[in-house]
């Protein structure tokens, strides 16, 4: 018998109760004002969020980031704003060891704990979210900026459909560790800032 | 399989007094976060109920489940395998790397390949496994086991991480600022994940209704493991499953709150099938988990997502350290999991614990630890696996206070030698009760004899 069938046999042959799912209805956490609460949980994780009606206001944002200001590779995945890395024409994500920033594109984002949703489906190497060493996020909203972001993680399963082939992710705030005497540093392996953008236009 | 009992490993941890109350205090500012976390949910105890029961429903059909788990897994592009034991995991790893040509391997945290010694495994076939999370990293150069599932390093200081990485890194000498540390070891790790040709990764989730699986990390560093390389290994143990992915919805309130006090971790990431042009394959292991399963007091145990909330409240962890454990998984769900496994040999772990319930009171998942520890003092009595120190004195003690009269001499003997002998004949080798700190004052009457005063002067006072 393979080990397979072993498995599933001798958990078959163990008598369990039998448990009912409790379902996920529930009278889940709603915030008054959303886009204020996603700030200050994000500010509280080491990120920013900004709301912009305008391209250009983004750019007058990251112009004062030293990181950006300064950065010789970005990737840019907006049009709004441009880069000067060929991402669709690098075959090896090898090849994106040395980006220095990376403005992506995000679906939506969580109230209660900062984050924002991304996946690959317009991003060719998933390793782009993790490997520079700053990044932002921009999430469209055409009228309110709060309609892109949901209050709770319940709310959030609802605008995600998995099943298919895809990476998917929540992002909250830039990369951390607290692995030395428990002192919070920021920029552990992926991302040392982050920014969010969430763009009325 | 000897192992060392708690109490002597802890004798030598709590010998550093100073050290034991920094590593008691580390730990309780993570309880506190969590806790801060905690009240900031109203809906936190039906987030817990809701956890649990997911998680026991899923149990009561977990073959069911890991069937539709494969099933769908395949259907997206993985190869799913099945391992019963630690070497059978283990020889599915390196077959896998063998048949790519993989020498070196990044590996993202996974307590189920610590479980099975995976790293000296493959390093023995010479593979070269770097250990990827920064915690874990330290430990592996020093040539430790974690201390702690969630804070491998949380035992050591940053003077001697420095004193480490100075050694391997070769960063400044006495140079112990976090900040500083913290960067060497990304430069260090970037050299590595750039290297890499494969990436092993744990799992916290695996979702039976889509195939896919969810890996939570702050540093990113399961993340950039296999987002570069072409083969991703992915090794769980059959407990992670739930059902929906929208059960994770309540997973991922409850993880990061009870593990670290923070909202979600930086990460969450969803894996449904491999990188486009590369491999995936999820390893399913057993290793004694089905056996739990059976067992009324104990399947509760199978609920736990690895939160670490359990140690950073017990008393006893706190102030006793991980490596006193000699487990993978220590603290409270340790002294749990490791007797199932082999109780012999970890018979002193579910006496490491004072039932205060702590534990019991922060698990995100409601497993009744203290209970559990408690039915497996029994177990292990049961089982004749008590030391003549333990069965002698409860069986004397069980005698005496069968007797109302003996139990009352005894007592007085007790007061007045508490009393009236002088130190060395109280504070000795046979008490351990005096070891580290002073007996109680011993009151002048019983509590029989002051219910008796009181009870005769309210009769005179009528």
């Amino acid at each position: 018998m393979s080990s397979r069938d072993q498995i599933l046999k001798s958990i078959r042959n163990q008598v369990v109760a039998s448990v009912d799912h409790p379902g996920l209805a529930g009278d889940w956490i709603r915030y008054d004002d959303r886009v204020a609460h996603f700030a200050t949980v994000l500010a509280a994780v080491g990120g920013a969020a900004h709301v912009v009606d305008t391209a250009e206001e983004i750019v007058a944002v990251l112009s004062k980031v030293p990181a950006f200001a300064q950065a010789s590779k970005i990737v840019s995945l907006c049009e709004q704003i441009s880069g000067n890395v060929d991402f669709v024409a690098i075959d090896d994500p090898h090849a994106l060891e040395d980006v220095d920033f990376a403005v992506l594109p995000a679906q939506f984002a969580v109230a209660e704990n900062g984050a924002v949703w991304v996946d690959d489906a317009v991003v060719k190497h998933r390793v782009i979210y993790f490997i520079p060493q700053h990044l932002s996020f921009i999430v469209r909203s055409p009228a309110d900026a709060a309609d892109a972001i949901v209050d709770n993680m319940h709310l959030a399963y609802e605008r995600i459909s998995l099943g298919e082939p895809q990476f998917g992710a929540f992002v909250s705030g830039p990369s951390k560790t607290a692995d030395i005497e428990q002192s919070l540093v920021i920029g552990a392996h992926g991302a040392r800032s982050l920014n969010v953008f969430f763009l009325r236009q | 399989m000897k192992t060392a009992e708690h109490p002597e490993q802890a004798a030598k941890f709590v010998a550093n007094d100073e050290r034991a109350h920094w590593h008691d205090q580390a730990l309780w500012f993570v309880r506190e976060k969590r806790d801060r976390m905690a009240v900031s949910l109203p809906e936190w105890e039906q987030l817990r109920s809701a956890a649990s029961q997911i998680k026991l429903h899923t149990v009561s059909r977990l073959a069911d489940y890991l069937e539709q788990f494969e099933q769908n897994a395949t259907k997206l592009g993985a190869v799913v395998h099945w391992a019963r034991d630690s070497e059978e995991h283990n020889q599915i790893v390196l077959s896998l790397l063998q048949k790519t040509g993989a020498k070196r391997v990044v590996k993202s945290k996974s307590m189920l390949t610590e479980e099975c010694h995976l790293n000296p495994f493959l390093e023995e076939q010479g593979i070269e496994v770097v250990d990827t999370d920064l915690g874990e990293r330290i430990v592996q150069m020093r040539k430790e086991t974690p201390s702690h599932i969630v804070l491998p390093a949380i035992h050591i200081k940053k003077e001697e991480v420095s004193e480490t990485f100075h050694e391997h890194l070769q960063t400044e000498a006495g140079n112990n600022d976090p900040n500083y540390l913290t960067e060497a070891a990304r430069n260090h790790l970037r050299e590595k994940f750039l290297a890499a040709d494969v990436g092993i990764t744990g799992v916290n989730f695996a979702i039976a209704e889509t195939g896919g699986l969810v890996v939570c990390t702050n540093e990113g560093n399961a993340d950039l493991g296999v987002s570069l390389p072409k083969m991703h290994i992915a090794c769980m143990g059959i407990e992670k499953l739930i059902p929906h992915a929208s059960d994770l919805s309540v997973f991922l309130r409850l993880l990061a709150r009870s593990a670290t006090g923070q909202p979600i971790t930086t990460y969450s990431s969803h894996f449904h099938g491999p990188l486009p042009g590369g491999e995936l394959h999820i390893i399913l292991v057993d290793n004694g988990r089905s056996n739990l399963m059976g067992s009324e007091q104990f399947r509760n145990s199978l609920k736990c997502i690895r939160c670490g909330a359990c140690m950073n409240t017990c008393p006893v962890y706190r102030r006793s350290g991980g490596h006193s454990y000699g487990t993978t998984v220590p603290g409270p769900i340790g002294s749990i999991l490791a007797p199932s496994r082999d109780s012999k040999a970890h018979k002193s772990l579910p006496f490491a614990c004072t039932l205060c319930g702590s534990c019991t009171d922060v698990c995100p998942v409601k497993i009744d630890l203290h209970h559990e520890l408690l039915e497996w003092r029994g177990e292990i009595r049961q089982r004749g696996q008590l030391p003549m120190s333990k069965t002698v004195p409860m069986k004397l003690t069980s005698w005496m206070m069968r007797s109302p009269w003996l139990f009352r001499w005894v007592g007085a003997i007790g007061k007045f030698c508490l009393r009236h002998l002088p130190r060395w004949a109280i504070y000795h080798g046979l008490n351990p009760w005096g070891k580290q700190r002073e007996m109680p004052e011993s009151p002048k009457e019983s509590f029989r004899e002051l219910y008796q005063i009181h009870e005769s002067k309210k009769a005179s006072d009528e």
